[in-house]
């Protein structure tokens, strides 16, 4: 037994640390478990308490990342006594973020967002026993609304034209005609990416190549780098892709100097001279729209979307990027958001 | 296809398969000497991750990368000795000890990744030093002589690693502790002794090869960034049925083919990409099943030792 419980005991420690990073951080009042004011808090005074699950960290200068800065910006702009926020880091396994969800609807918060795509039957299952409580998810477009549930928002960003405007930046970048792209997996708000990208390209510039490759995987840092060096030996002289692996390609267009274009969040931080430009998702309007329908009374059953046209997407440029490519994107910025441009996907 | 078989191509798979196998082979070869004197340690995982920031962060505070290098190799072997006093000391269940490690390490590093730096910020890292003369013989010189210097410090591991453990008295006690710990005790052997000096040995280059990402391939820390890695690793050490030159083709065998499917899809191949990605576990488990028949492991391996017994 003494073997065993030594064992346990380091097991344990582990999970401490672990749990420091990972279990519900509440802010700004600090402390760990939420502050349980009663259920119908939200209702009667003028707090808007949101928890927040991410499938990966605060700071994977990609998908959790977006969303979280742009949180922190509207608690800003609304004040520390207006807006709390509780997040949750590396839910990605669907049980454990079942579990937390459940427990942040029990402690009084107004919104639970649970930011991944894999989190949707689990707040089927949940939502319906916290009427009161407002939900959030996506990349999705279902609400529940068909199974009568009325509290659950969904929300898309449209990866697609993040990647139309960011396949037009590169398309006129590129000089060897050829682009490496570097995936996570062929699914959801990636798949969208790839598709829009690969449009945005063909139309500015039939005669480009676009070397797509997944890693079929979001955080394998070390195969995307190598991705990225592959794609460099096959030609490509741009580079992009999505997912908080990319960390790892981006350094890699460090090393050979090749320019790199980010979606999702500003990637410029992890290597500003490299990152060309940033499309990223800016979810403060959509975020403010959620708890303003829920303000007015709608708890949820609608689809809310981040595009060009409505600011959830915008793109940074950097200042070394070739103005004439600069200037292509922003037309299409302008062409997405006024409708004239359609993205057409072909099929892979 | 045809231009999967052109030698540019293959050319660039083994390259791209010579630096993949670099990790593998710092974390796998110091997991050999473990297993081989009996503690299987299957907290790599982790003392990767804290090895690959120990030395992120020195290069990211302004030091030298070799300096960072030496930096992970002194929190690798702290994390051996922490793994050891657990499980040869106090002699817990192996299994379970180094899973906790290896949690350990991934928590502690993505926490101080976020205290300490925030956003993942890239580092000037080793460069690719080609190593004049050698890098000019055709074919070869590209595959193996145009890397930076922790890949050929890797590969220099192999034969040193098999220089020690057959040809030194340190290697015969390992060897001796690992198949018969109350045999090597009769002859005065200090099997724990033993025991620690290996399981810090391996830990160090454990923590060498998470800096072989950090400052080396990548130039780059960002969480959990070995995603496993550090599994494959121990389960190597198993595959290349505990000897240095097993672990190296194991190594090389599963990073080349990790290589080839990525240029299977740099280059259009109709292959859907979830099936290629698949390619080098389901080759690596035919080879275990078919190819490798009767490897006895070392025979005290997860057996703690007490005297007297």
């Amino acid at each position: 037994m003494r073997k065993l419980s030594w064992g346990l005991v380091l097991l344990l420690i582990a999970g401490l640390v672990l749990a420091a990073c990972t279990a519900p951080v509440a802010a700004p009042t600090g402390g760990a478990q939420p502050a349980a004011p009663a259920a119908d808090a939200g209702a009667t005074d003028d707090v808007v308490r949101v928890a927040l699950l991410l499938p990966s960290t605060i700071n994977d200068i990609a998908w959790s990342q977006s969303i979280y800065t742009s949180l922190k910006e509207l608690q800003a702009e609304m004040g520390e006594d207006k807006l709390e926020i509780a997040y949750s880091e590396n839910m990605f396994n669907v049980p454990d973020a079942a579990a937390a969800i459940r427990e942040y609807a029990a402690n009084g918060y107004d919104l639970v967002i649970a930011h991944g795509a894999q989190y949707g039957d689990s707040l089927m299952e949940i939502a319906p026993d916290f009427p009161e409580v407002s939900f959030a998810w996506g990349t999705s477009t279902r609400t529940g609304a068909d199974q009568g549930i009325t509290n659950i928002f969904a929300y898309e960003p449209r990866g697609d034209e993040a990647g139309y405007v960011t396949g037009v930046l590169a398309a006129k970048i590129t000089k060897s005609k050829v682009i490496g792209l570097v995936g996570p997996v062929d699914a959801g708000d990636a798949k969208l990416h790839v598709d829009g990208f690969l449009a945005g390209v063909k139309a500015t510039d039939p005669e480009v190549k676009v070397n797509v490759s997944f890693t079929g995987s979001f955080g394998d840092t070390a195969l995307a780098a190598e991705a990225a060096n592959t794609h460099i030996k096959a030609g490509a002289d741009v580079l992009t892709g999505s997912s908080q692996q990319v960390v790892g390609a981006i350094g890699v267009a460090k090393e050979n100097g090749i320019p790199w274009i980010g979606v999702q969040a500003d990637q410029s931080t992890a290597a500003p001279e490299t990152v060309m430009a940033s499309a990223i998702y800016d979810w403060k309007q959509l975020l403010k729209d959620i708890i303003a329908k829920r303000a007015a009374g709608t708890l949820g059953g609608e689809v809310l979307q981040l595009t060009y046209a409505n600011g959830g997407i915008r793109t940074i440029y950097n200042e070394a990027a070739p103005a004439d490519a600069v200037e292509a994107a922003k037309a299409a910025e302008a062409g997405l958001a006024d409708g004239s441009i359609k993205i057409v996907v072909e099929p892979r | 296809m045809d231009n999967l078989l052109s030698t540019a191509t293959l050319i660039g798979i083994a390259h791209s398969g010579v630096r993949l196998a670099t990790p593998y082979l710092y974390a796998a070869i110091g997991e050999m000497f473990g297993q081989r004197s009996g503690v299987l340690n299957l907290g790599v995982e982790g003392v990767m991750l804290m090895g690959a920031f120990a030395a992120y962060y020195t290069v990211f505070l302004g030091g030298a990368p070799w300096l960072g290098v030496a930096a992970a190799l002194m929190i690798g072997a702290l994390m051996g000795l922490l793994m050891a006093v657990i499980s040869v000391t106090m002699q817990a269940e192996q299994g379970i000890s180094g899973i906790g490690l290896s949690l350990f390490g991934l928590g502690l590093s993505s926490l101080l990744l976020k205290v300490l730096v925030g956003s993942p910020v890239s580092i000037q890292g080793f460069p690719v030093w080609q190593i004049p003369g050698l890098s000019r013989i055709p074919i070869l010189g590209p595959i193996f002589f145009d890397h930076d210097i922790l890949v050929y410090i890797a590969y220099l591991l192999v034969p040193i690693s098999l220089y020690v453990l057959y040809k030194t008295t340190f290697g015969l006690k390992v060897r001796a502790v690992g198949q018969n710990p109350e045999a090597a005790d009769s002859l005065g052997v200090r099997v724990n002794g033993v025991r620690y000096a290996t399981v810090i040995l391996g830990c160090a280059l454990a923590g060498m090869a998470g800096a072989s990402l950090s400052v080396g391939l990548l130039n780059i820390f960002q969480e959990n960034m070995t995603n496993g890695l550090g599994f494959i690793a121990v389960a190597l050490v198993y595959f290349g049925g505990w000897r240095p030159i097993g672990v190296l083709l194991g190594a090389l065998l599963f990073s080349t083919v990790s290589a080839f499917q990525l240029w299977m899809q740099v280059l259009g191949v109709p292959i859907p990409s979830d099936l290629a990605v698949m390619l080098p576990y389901i080759l690596t488990i035919v080879v275990l099943a078919v190819g490798v028949k009767q490897i006895r492991q070392p025979a005290a391996l997860t057996k703690p030792y007490e005297r007297g017994e």
